[in-house]
């Protein structure tokens, strides 16, 4: 398999929609292992806007640490927001492959993100731009950064991963 | 004293004020639609609120606005320097001036429908067509008056305070020394100066207002509230000693899960109107790591004791009754802003200590993205709660909500009374001036 062939480019693309699948279905032990040790996983409150090198603000910019934390939380019995239970869907257009060698490639991935709980239903649009390493384990995900439109508006909780 | 007994007249505004007993709300000062639309004629009119920063308008010219209590205002930094608070109101026919939050108009607001103009400090320039209006009432209207400024803006180290209406004190009687929370956060910094830093995180959540700021001194409720992201937290960090250095992270999340002995000994203070200081001993951001060089450079600056009085005033939150908490370290303050009966926006500002090492910039931000942002799992559980606080008030059978714990018979509000940081007269305190402002004469409506 080459940097240029069509079925590298599908594995890339089937690991952003893995990392999509495991989340709507709540595996969240199961997409943790996508993600590289040196992860990071970013919302930035300008969006689209905010330059990569900025130190702005962020909805959420988290390392591995915080990630396991987000979902050890998640898992544990009085994480009383969560009731009555949260769901999320992702809808994903097709990603776009934006630089890609043999051991390190760039997604952007535009997608509809909705979240329910009881009969509230949030719906969040974006971009998620993946950075995937290649590792002597395979494909993991180094840093996911999702550009919200309108991040900066008021937001209720948005409790599972966009 | 019971509260029915207040009230002298009858009629709507009392009947608002009637809602608070000495160590009880009713529900219908957080649920009826009435109720809140009274408030804001009155209560929201009468007292005293947070507009806005002075380093959000740098420029002549510059603009920002803001939504406050249901109406559209503008905060304006003039040619020569002074700051304007005026409607964003056309003066014609009602149009906005000023659509987005931040803006600079130039030299002057030119109205996007029919080119009505204005100075920056809301005096009318000119209008087309101007010998339509010859032998007409205009000038005579206010309507021919430019646009309206607020009559009550007072600024205290760089905040900038309005009050909508003519009823209810003066800024200085209102805050009192309760503004001492801002000059603490100010002297932050090395040479008394503050900026607004790296964008606000804006919530919203689907409760009353009141919910949220009762919260904010509530100190009984992490334990509970936060049990879930503390265990979460500690099962990450693992076993390592208590001296191990913690990630930024670690050193704020952590503290949530003190126990209730540690919220009860950080003491508080209740001034008149209000206003608050909860962890007046200590409080969750008083173990953040120390900056010796930073401290020695505050020393030489403010003296030993007041560098001493600013570095160790980490406050829970400071309270300036009703629409700003603030802390001290970190830099940051939440912004309340009533919506709708059950909807309240809550912004999350951060500011630069000018002067000061990044460090604490960086502390205040990621303080805020952890505990405030829409996506933080420490304010998932709040928001949860109030949200269903909301729904639950409209439950029968027990109209009240208890405010009682720490409740003496004869209670009354001194100058300044310092108390235990679990006692339930912090929240008393806000009803108390809630009652009294919301009774007040409406003197904004025309």
């Amino acid at each position: 398999m080459t940097a240029n062939g069509a079925s590298f480019g599908h594995e890339l693309e089937a690991l952003v929609g893995d990392e999509a699948m495991l989340l709507d279905a709540g595996r969240f032990d199961d997409w943790l292992a996508l993600w590289d040790a040196e992860a990071r996983y970013w919302v930035p409150l300008a969006g689209a806007a905010q330059p990569d090198d900025e130190r702005g603000q962020s909805l959420a910019d988290e390392d591995r640490m915080l990630l396991e934390l987000r979902v050890a939380r998640l898992r544990h019995p009085r994480a009383h927001s969560l009731r009555p239970r949260v769901a999320c869907q992702h809808v994903l257009q097709r990603s776009r492959v934006e630089h890609a060698t043999a051991d390190a490639a760039t997604l952007v991935t535009p997608f509809v993100y909705v979240e329910v709980q009881g009969a509230n239903e949030l719906m969040l649009a974006g971009r998620a731009r993946h950075r995937l390493v290649r590792l002597a384990s395979g494909w993991k995900i180094r840093e996911k950064r999702v550009d919200l439109l309108g991040a900066e508006r008021p937001l209720p909780a948005v409790q599972l991963f966009v | 004293m019971e509260a029915a007994a207040r009230t002298a007249n009858g009629g709507g505004r009392s009947d608002a004020a009637r809602l608070v007993d000495d160590d009880r709300v009713h529900r219908d000062a957080y649920v009826d639609a009435a109720v809140f639309a009274r408030e804001l004629c009155t209560f929201w009119a009468s007292t005293w609120q947070y507009l806005g920063h002075a380093s959000q308008v740098p420029n002549a010219g510059d603009v920002v606005t803001v939504e406050l209590a249901g109406r559209p205002l503008m905060l304006v930094r003039s040619s020569d320097g002074t700051l304007n608070v005026l409607f964003n109101r056309c003066a014609h026919k009602g149009t906005k001036l000023v659509d987005d939050e931040r803006a600079n108009v130039g030299r002057h607001f030119r109205c996007p429908y029919h080119a009505w103009t204005y100075a920056l400090d809301g005096k009318p320039l000119g209008v087309p067509l101007r010998e339509g209006y010859e032998g007409t009432r205009l000038a005579s209207c206010s309507s021919g008056g430019g646009l309206a400024p607020i009559r009550h803006v007072a600024v205290h180290r760089d905040f900038v305070f309005v009050k909508l209406g003519d009823s209810g004190p003066s800024f200085a009687e209102y805050f009192g020394d309760a503004l001492a929370a801002l000059d603490l956060l100010a002297d932050r910094s090395p040479v008394g100066r503050l900026e607004v830093a790296g964008g606000v995180l804006r919530t919203m959540v689907r409760c009353n207002w009141k919910i949220y700021l009762e919260n904010i001194n509530d100190t009984v409720h992490p334990m509970a509230t936060h049990e879930s992201a503390v265990a979460a937290a500690r099962s990450v960090w693992g076993d390592r000693p208590e001296a191990a250095e913690k990630p930024m992270a670690m050193e704020q999340i952590l503290p949530f899960g003190a126990p209730f002995e540690f919220f009860d000994k950080m003491g508080a203070r209740v001034y008149p109107n209000g206003h608050s200081v909860l962890g007046t001993r200590h409080s969750i951001h008083s173990g953040y790591g120390r900056l010796p060089e930073y401290e020695a450079a505050m020393r030489a600056v403010y003296g030993e004791a007041r560098a001493a009085e600013i570095l160790e005033h980490a406050p829970q939150n400071a309270v300036l009754y009703p629409s700003l908490a603030v802390k001290g370290s970190p830099q940051s303050i939440r912004v309340i802003r009533p919506l709708a009966v059950d909807r309240t926006l809550v912004e999350a500002w951060s500011f630069r200590a000018v002067g000061a090492p990044d460090v604490l910039l960086e502390r205040t931000q990621t303080y805020n993205r952890l505990v405030f942002s829409p996506m933080s799992i420490v304010a998932h559980d709040d928001l949860h709660l109030f949200e269903s606080i909301q729904h639950g008030l409209a439950a029968e059978g027990n109209p009240w909500v208890s405010l009682h714990r720490g409740h003496r018979e004869g209670e009354e509000l001194q100058r300044v009374q310092d108390i235990n940081g679990t006692n339930e007269l912090l929240m008393r305190n806000q009803f108390r001036a809630w009652a009294r402002f919301v009774a007040l004469d409406d003197e904004v409506a025309p």
